[in-house]
């Protein structure tokens, strides 16, 4: 059984977790001090050293993101935060800066140190606005303590930190729509190369991270290489956030190492809701191909995953039992990539279109066999022929629902309509029996 | 209302965080919506001036994103959560029995201005399930009956208290200002985390059980 490993959570009993004395109680800021007295390219190496690979989505390395930057190019250099945490059924970007929006800025103030950039920027989704109280507060707090601002700990090293709230656009996690948006744009992707390492906000070097990458440095730094490769698998190492949600008796988070199981994290959280089984869920949100029952000890790591035909994405596993509609979840994530479809890209801007239509008249049972052939065609024309990968997630649901559960489409053709009935999967009808 | 030459500070201020001005663009849009409630096409030509835009730059920005509001909402705005898990959970039945109960559909206003209604995509709290916003804020494991109760206590300038956020629910221009960047105050009111956030650490403090 793998045990849990709490540390970026490990405080968040404390009712002031969130507050600097809260976070500087539970040994928050020592990470700076520490990293401060060493050469950046020295902080750089030990990221390397320790295997930390991106939590937003890609498992890019983080240490090798950082060392991409170009030293002694007299450029500015930029480190962007990205808080937009918008993808489907993932939450634990959000829980963690309620929660302690310190152990972030303490990772940036490390990372921005490392790529030596001396100002560092926030892109928090703007739907949350308590989220947003605490973060501006905590870099209020961290500039009154004089962990930002100019010469920090002493060290000659300046930091200025800048929070910018987004206003409603999934498209804005991707890298590069995010600079487009924070450069004051609408948010749209670039074409790449170049990448953001040479040529990023402003076109000038910049490193763009996830919130929980760049909040795992601290402990990084702190309790050292070994102690970070104590936990995970061969080539995803470390701890991180799982986030579980749907129809199982306890949602919630769980840091674990990776490479734990569905059916490990699911035993811990009660198992899947009292009379019922499991019958799909996503292993990263809704871009990452679903899985069912069979992939219970598939390990959640970025290989795990992937060999078995979907992506560790953010590891958000939502949970959702047969009294489910498998079309009906497609189509309502269907909507969703075509509501957030930036319209750059044809493929993506008409053909998520098409997708709604065609999964609208199979849901209703309109459809025959041959339009389940045509819908896969469609998906092969908009996957990989965009500039982002939203396209690749917005056929994502589709492609695997259909591996998967081809009969269930195929039931709505034969019964004139869905065989479902929604309010079985609901939560109150669970409450009201 | 015509922006004062206190607002023209404020837009100032926002302006100087950024490196170059046009970065300035989203907060001062927030801005707007602090001032009137929605994007007036006065605050699209005050914002052009001050960062030296034409107004269609401006309105291609305004218009790209689903907060900025081209019409007046209601003075608490519910977002019901219609992704696909809140919904399957319960959220489209707490949207269908929410816009019946008021009997205004998405993006409508009921007549009093008080409360508007938006079905909207995923708010990063799908542990929290089914999920309502107000104004930007965290309404957790909402139910039908729940969002009807809320509404009705909006209405009457008596909302509940959010979830995981300040002790009393703010007007959607008071939180429109602090996305801009104007901060309340309130950063500490409110829990760390709800027990879903905790879950994982509490089961590990009980030795994994």
């Amino acid at each position: 059984m793998t045990q849990l490993t709490p540390v970026l959570s490990a405080n968040w009993n404390d009712s002031d977790s969130f507050t600097i004395a809260g976070y500087k109680r539970a040994g928050g800021y020592a990470a700076v001090t520490k990293a401060l007295a060493m050469q950046p390219d020295e902080v750089i190496q030990l990221v390397k050293d320790a295997g930390l690979r991106g939590r937003g989505g890609a498992g890019f390395p983080t240490g090798m993101k950082w060392g991409f930057i170009p030293q002694g190019d007299n450029k500015e250099h930029y480190l962007v935060v990205n808080a937009d945490e918008s993808e489907p059924g993932t939450c634990k970007d959000m829980p963690l800066l309620l929660a302690n929006p310190h152990v972030l800025i303490e990772g940036m103030i490390i990372a921005s140190y490392a790529i030596r950039a001396n100002h560092a920027f926030i892109y928090l989704r703007g739907e949350v606005v308590h989220v947003f109280r605490r973060v501006q507060q905590a870099i209020e707090d961290a500039c009154a303590a004089g962990l930002l601002g100019k010469n920090i700990g002493g060290k000659g090293f300046d930091l200025e930190l800048t929070l910018h709230a987004g206003a409603g656009a999934y498209i804005c996690g991707e890298e590069t729509a995010l600079l487009d948006s924070l450069e004051g744009f609408r948010g749209q992707p670039r074409l790449r190369p170049p990448f953001p390492a040479i040529a990023g906000l402003y076109a000038k070097p910049t490193v763009v991270n996830n919130v929980e990458s760049i909040a795992s440095v601290p402990a990084i730094i702190n309790n050292g290489v070994e102690w970070f490769n104590s936990m995970g698998t061969e080539k995803s190492k470390g701890f991180t956030l799982y986030s579980l949600s749907g129809h199982v008796t306890n949602p919630g988070q769980f840091e674990a190492p990776l490479g734990i199981t569905l059916r490990e994290l699911l035993d811990l959280a009660g198992g899947v809701r009292k009379g019922h089984q499991i019958k799909f869920w996503t292993p990263g949100g809704s871009s990452t191909p679903m899985f069912t029952a069979e992939h219970l000890d598939i390990p959640l790591d970025y290989e795990g995953v992937s060999a078995a035909g979907s992506m560790l994405g953010t590891k958000a596993l939502q949970i959702f039992d047969e009294t489910t509609c498998v079309l009906r979840a497609a189509l309502r994530w269907t909507e969703f990539y075509k509501h957030e479809s930036c319209g750059k890209c044809t493929p993506c801007r008409e053909g998520t279109w098409w997708l709604v239509q065609m999964l609208k008249d199979l849901e209703a049972g309109k459809g025959t066999e041959a339009d389940l052939e045509k819908l896969l065609d469609l998906c092969d024309n908009i996957a990989g022929r965009s500039f982002c990968a939203l396209a690749d997630g917005a056929v994502a649901p589709i492609i695997s629902s259909l591996k998967y559960f081809r009969d269930e489409y195929i039931a709505h053709q034969t019964q004139g309509g869905c065989p479902f009935d929604p309010a079985a999967s609901t939560l109150f009808e669970s409450v009201a029996h | 209302m015509p922006f004062t030459s206190e607002h023209e500070a404020t837009m100032d201020t926002i302006i100087a965080k950024y490196p170059k001005s046009r970065s300035a663009i989203m907060p001062l849009l927030h801005f707007a919506q602090a001032v009137d409630g929605y994007v007036t096409p006065a605050s699209i030509e005050k914002i052009a001036e001050k960062l030296e835009l034409s107004t269609a730059e401006v309105t291609a920005v305004s218009t790209f994103y689903t907060q900025y509001q081209s019409k007046p909402v209601g003075e608490y705005h519910v977002g019901v959560c219609i992704n696909t898990l809140c919904a399957v959970m319960g959220g489209d039945a707490i949207y269908e029995s929410v816009t019946e109960h008021l009997g205004i559909s998405n993006h409508e206003t009921t007549s009093d201005g008080k409360v508007s209604i938006e079905r909207i995509e995923c708010n990063a709290a799908c542990d929290y399930a089914p999920v309502v916003m107000v104004n930007w804020e965290f309404y957790d494991n909402q139910t039908p009956q729940s969002v009807r109760d809320l509404v009705d206590g909006a209405r009457t300038g008596n909302p509940p208290a959010p979830t995981r956020g300040p002790k009393t629910l703010r007007t959607w221009k008071q939180n429109s200002a602090v996305l801009a960047g104007i901060s309340d105050g309130l950063a500490n009111e409110g829990v760390s985390a709800g027990e879903p956030s905790k879950l994982g650490l509490n089961i590990a403090a009980k030795g994994g059980k």
